[in-house]
């Protein structure tokens, strides 16, 4: 057993958090274009594209994410690769963010009214120009809070890299719990770490769907 | 090629069905309990938002941003490995389903809000005006039709809650992903598992979304008026 001091536990938390930020944010940015890519495909292809994209967002939304998380690992360890958790934790927690944001913004753009298409087809504008133009302008004001919003949910997603390994605050936070048998102080204190990083986010989230309300 | 080399072997997964079968059975005895008893936390608490006393609008608030805003992993821990220095010592199915409960009550207390937030006024002015008592106005006329509002985002949240659960296995509650676990150990047929383990979850989420849906307006909130008192 070793000593630990509260604050020695939370410097060392804190340290470790830098982890699960960073983590967060490339699971973020890479869903953002990967889902990108997908509500793209969706407006863009035909049937087809649709009905995959659609299967895509349901295996992602029906799946525990920690079940991605054990796929990524074990899934690149059948090609041989050597497979690192920031590789897996990344590459799934990119996949899973994907599939929400896909979902979350083709939302937003079903709210634009088909009038607004129309319009900007009678103006004879590419898909490209209708998207960057008419519809993405209008689109985005809307899906600024829900996006937001899920990056609560990605930051919590996070935690469960722990489990295959990747040390960040939750796994950071059991490896001190096993040094110093302190569990309920140890968890506490992730907790509250989380708390300090999601809140602030939750709480402009709600600020901006306030105003965009107010806006309307 | 190395993609060549790779064989995968299912069967050697499906064999242990039995195990697959009851870790299923116990993710959705853990996901019917907590629903029941998060549901009814959930209604409790939105109630205790939109007409408690200022302390209880507060305490809910409290529990509801300190829940939503934390992983359920560390919740789960928190309550299987810190309370024991409380003395409270809880088996981890006790534990997965507290953290469950906790874990949806908080979501579904804002989803619930917002549904009696959208009560017409007209509504809570009649049901006034027939004298009925404010646990009746909210128990016959805010709630039913409050929870058929937002039905679809509580169905949605229930199976977030069910997902969730494969981090019960975790702390050794025998669920779904446990039983993954102990076939990986077993086997060492890791990719397999864990493949035949989402695509269980998948039909589970798939039918839970379902029986939820046809359950909901028959039970809860149907058209035909409330029987009773």
């Amino acid at each position: 057993m070793v000593e630990f001091s509260l604050w020695q536990i939370l410097g060392n938390l804190l340290l470790a958090a830098r982890w699960t930020v960073a983590l967060s944010l490339i699971a973020f940015a890479g869903g953002g274009v990967v889902g990108l890519a997908l509500v793209t495909a969706r407006l863009r292809g035909g049937r087809g594209a649709s009905l995959a994209v659609a299967a895509y967002v349901q295996v992602f939304q029906g799946t525990p994410l920690l079940i991605q998380l054990f796929l990524a690992y074990f899934g690149l360890g059948l090609f041989g690769i050597d497979v690192s958790p920031w590789i897996a934790a990344g590459g799934a927690l990119t996949l899973y963010a994907s599939a929400y944001l896909a979902e979350i913004w083709r939302g937003c753009v079903d709210a634009i009214p088909r009038g607004q298409w129309e319009a900007a087809d009678s103006l004879a504008l590419s898909f490209g120009e209708k998207l960057r133009h008419v519809v993405a302008p209008q689109a985005l004001r809307i899906a600024v809070a829900p996006t937001v919003g899920f990056l609560v949910q990605v930051i919590k997603g996070t935690a469960l890299a722990s489990i295959i390994g990747f040390v960040e605050l939750t796994k950071t936070g059991t490896m001190i719990t096993n040094a110093t048998f302190r569990p309920f102080t140890v968890y506490a204190c992730v907790a509250l770490m989380y708390f300090a990083l999601c809140w602030p986010v939750s709480a402009c989230s709600r600020r901006l769907e306030t105003r965009m309300r107010r806006d309307r | 090629m190395a993609a060549a080399m790779i064989q995968l072997d299912f069967a050697a997964v499906l064999v242990d069905w039995p195990l697959l079968l009851r870790g299923a059975a116990l993710t959705l005895a853990l996901t019917a309990v907590a629903t029941v008893l998060g549901g009814a936390l959930g209604i409790a608490c939105a109630r205790a938002r939109t007409h408690g006393p200022t302390p209880a609008r507060v305490l809910a608030a409290a529990y509801v941003e300190l829940i939503r805003n934390t992983p359920f992993i560390v919740q789960l821990f928190f309550i299987f490995f810190g309370l024991p220095s409380l003395g409270v010592r809880l088996s981890s199915e006790a534990a997965s389903v507290i953290a469950m409960t906790l874990n949806l009550g908080a979501y579904a207390a804002e989803i619930v809000r917002a549904g009696i937030e959208a009560t017409p006024l007209g509504q809570l002015e009649a049901a006034r005006s027939l004298a009925l008592t404010e646990r009746q106005v909210f128990l016959r006329v805010v709630l039913p039709p409050s929870l058929g509002r937002v039905w679809p985002a509580l169905v949605s949240q229930v199976v977030i809650v069910m997902l969730g659960s494969a981090v019960c296995g975790q702390i050794a509650a025998q669920e779904l992903s446990y039983s993954t676990n102990l076939i990986m150990s077993r086997n060492f047929r890791s990719f397999e598992a864990n493949f035949v383990a989402a695509g269980l979850y998948l039909a589970m989420a798939v039918a839970l979304r379902q029986a939820l849906a046809w359950a909901g307006p028959r039970w809860l909130f149907g058209r035909s008026a409330p029987r009773g008192s």
